[in-house]
């Protein structure tokens, strides 16, 4: 079926910025209110655990704990943000309000309608991101100007997660399945890719599964930049974020394909 | 280019082992109106659908405006209008908003979709609402920017999915009246209705399909004289069965819907007499529409 994929493949490599705008239309709409709620998560949980376990765990990695973490926040904040855009933001585009539909009947392929919103929520993480590193740097924690390679790994992170959301999304029926996603994969991945503690505090097992996460390879190309230490195997962990984003993309448009043009 | 807009052959479609289209043909002229009769589920949309490529046939040939149907279905888009059946419009942008967003899908500049707006807006009698957010239009002003929204690419063909179904009488009307504004500029259009009297205003030629199949094809007169022809009478407020009876031996046809006696006759006159008196029922002649020919193929508690 080679007509079938053309379908589903983008069309050409700038449709898809009509889709990006359309969501940043509908963004600065609420953007004060989006941005306050997209901090407020990650930021309480800098501080909270930052400065409240900070005391009792001490230097972690040869870092106050607050530093150490404010790698693995920017990291989860991109992960949750990216993810929370695809499969309430974007599914609500697809399901309930019928957006998608609307633009199926233009010159925009569905391939073009994803890579649209991909690149929007690996947007928004960006923003979530930026902000909590640039409240971290204000703060001392960050090191300048290394921090600045983090800017590009947040928005692979951005797209590795959104695309991986997108899998999510195009399988589930309703709103009611994300939660499983959230609580059976999010969460345990905060812990085992090492954004809240190092994962040598973990069994080996664990360990195994931890750097498989794609989060995991967020993390290990976030912390040295923000703590201004060289990274290492930095083209592994690149290559493994964009595999996150290839593979599910390829995969979310074919599921996507046979829910909305059967 | 040839001047057919719309060519299906023997197009089929099953969802879950379920024939939703069945072996169907038929051809749009370019600037012709053409309409989709039939009850619920009797694969309307699923056509119009195909028609735009987001369904691709199991079996089957489909040409719109000269390129085959899915494999070239993006590009004929880019000359196509749609209303779709259900409202999908931005409802937290304004009116403008949705022009300017939906013409960015075609490929518009922005100067452009801005210089298109104006006319948009007038051809919707939306002037006034410019600025305003979707959420606090009518039904009938939503509909008819719907319509403006179809336009923005200046389409040569219109694929309308119930353009007024949910619309009060004038909002129908007004719609109606763009419609014919448009065929008059030489749109095609094809349409799916469940109002007979629009489909009898508005197409050149229609089809009546159930299960997928098409049922009677023709002009909505032709279709009226060949499958009617003859005076009809409403009888409410009998018992139908009672009527039916009485009233047998004098009509062509008897057709019950609901508590509605639908009586086909060509000396209806007869079956007056046979109704003289009867203070309880309520007789209304009329000369015979689509609606009878609607009913009477695709009719479900006909007896006769
Ligand atoms: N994606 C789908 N999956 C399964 N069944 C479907 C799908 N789309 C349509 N159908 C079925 O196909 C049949 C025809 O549907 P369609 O929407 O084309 O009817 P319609 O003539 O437009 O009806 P209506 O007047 O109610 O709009 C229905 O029985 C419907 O349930
Ligand atoms: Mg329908």
């Amino acid at each position: 079926m080679v007509e079938g994929w053309a379908a589903a493949m983008p069309a050409n490599a700038w449709n898809w910025i009509a889709v990006w705008r359309r969501n940043y239309l509908a963004w600065k709409k609420i953007a004060i209110a989006a941005i306050l709620g997209n901090l407020a998560d990650p930021l309480i949980y800098l501080f909270a655990l930052g400065f409240g376990l900070g005391i009792m765990v001490g230097p972690v990695d040869g870092a106050s704990y607050i530093a150490f973490l404010a790698a693995g926040m920017v990291a989860a904040s991109a992960m949750t943000s990216a993810t929370f855009e695809t499969i309430y933001a974007a599914f609500g585009r697809m399901h309930s309000q019928r957006s998608w539909e609307a633009i199926l009947c233009t010159q925009l392929t569905l391939g073009d309608i994803i890579l649209g919103e991909l690149a929007w929520a690996a947007t928004k993480a960006f923003l979530a991101g930026t902000a909590i590193m640039v409240v971290a740097s204000i703060l001392g924690y960050t090191a300048w100007p290394s921090a600045l390679y983090a800017l590009p790994v947040v928005v692979l992170t951005g797209f590795a997660f959104a695309s991986l959301a997108m899998v999510v999304m195009a399988l589930a029926p309703s709103y009611d399945y994300f939660i499983f996603y959230q609580t059976l994969v999010l969460t345990p991945m905060l812990f085992l890719g090492g954004a809240v503690f190092p994962v040598s505090q973990l069994p080996s097992a664990f360990q195994q599964v931890g750097r498989f996460l794609p989060l995991a390879h967020s993390v290990d190309l976030l912390r040295p930049a923000l703590l201004g230490r060289p990274g290492e195997s930095v083209g592994l962990h690149i290559g493994a974020l964009c595999v996150y984003t290839v593979l599910p993309f390829f995969l979310s448009a074919a599921l996507l394909r046979r829910r909305l043009m059967p | 280019m040839s001047n057919i807009a719309i060519d299906l052959t023997g197009v089929s479609k099953s969802y879950d082992d379920k024939v939703v289209v069945d072996g169907l043909s038929f051809t749009v002229a370019a600037g012709e109106c053409f309409g989709l009769l039939g009850p619920n589920g009797a694969g309307k949309s699923t056509i119009t659908r195909m028609v735009l490529g987001m369904a691709p046939p199991d079996a089957g040939k489909i040409t719109v405006l000269g390129m085959p149907v899915p494999a070239r279905a993006r590009l004929a888009r880019g000359r196509i209008g749609v209303v779709p059946q259900f409202d999908n419009l931005e409802h937290a942008f304004t009116v403008r908003e949705n022009l300017l967003v939906f013409g960015r899908y075609f490929g518009m500049s922005r100067s452009e979709i801005e210089a298109a707006i104006p006319t948009l807006l007038e051809f919707a009698r939306l002037e006034s609402k410019a600025d305003a957010r979707v959420n606090t239009l009518s039904g009938g002003m939503k509909r008819r920017l719907t319509l403006a929204r179809a336009l923005i690419n200046d389409p040569q063909l219109l694929v309308l999915d119930e353009p007024t179904t949910g619309l009060d009488p004038h909002a129908r009307h007004l719609i109606w009246e763009r419609l014919r504004l448009l065929l008059a500029r030489g749109k095609t259009i094809i349409l799916t209705t469940h109002f007979m009297e629009e489909a009898e205003r508005l197409c050149d030629r229609l089809c009546v399909l159930d299960g997928g199949r098409i049922i009677a094809e023709g002009r909505p007169h032709a279709l009226i004289e060949e499958q009617i022809g003859c005076p009809v009478l409403e009888i409410y407020g009998g018992n139908p069965r009672e009527l039916r009876a009485l009233i047998n031996p004098y009509a062509e046809r008897i057709e019950v819907s609901g508590e509605t006696v639908f009586c086909y006759a060509s000396d209806p006159e007869q079956v007056r007499v046979q109704l003289r008196g009867r203070a309880d029922l309520r007789v209304l002649q009329r000369p015979p529409n689509l609606e009878d020919v609607f009913l009477r193929l695709t009719g479900r508690d006909m007896e006769n």
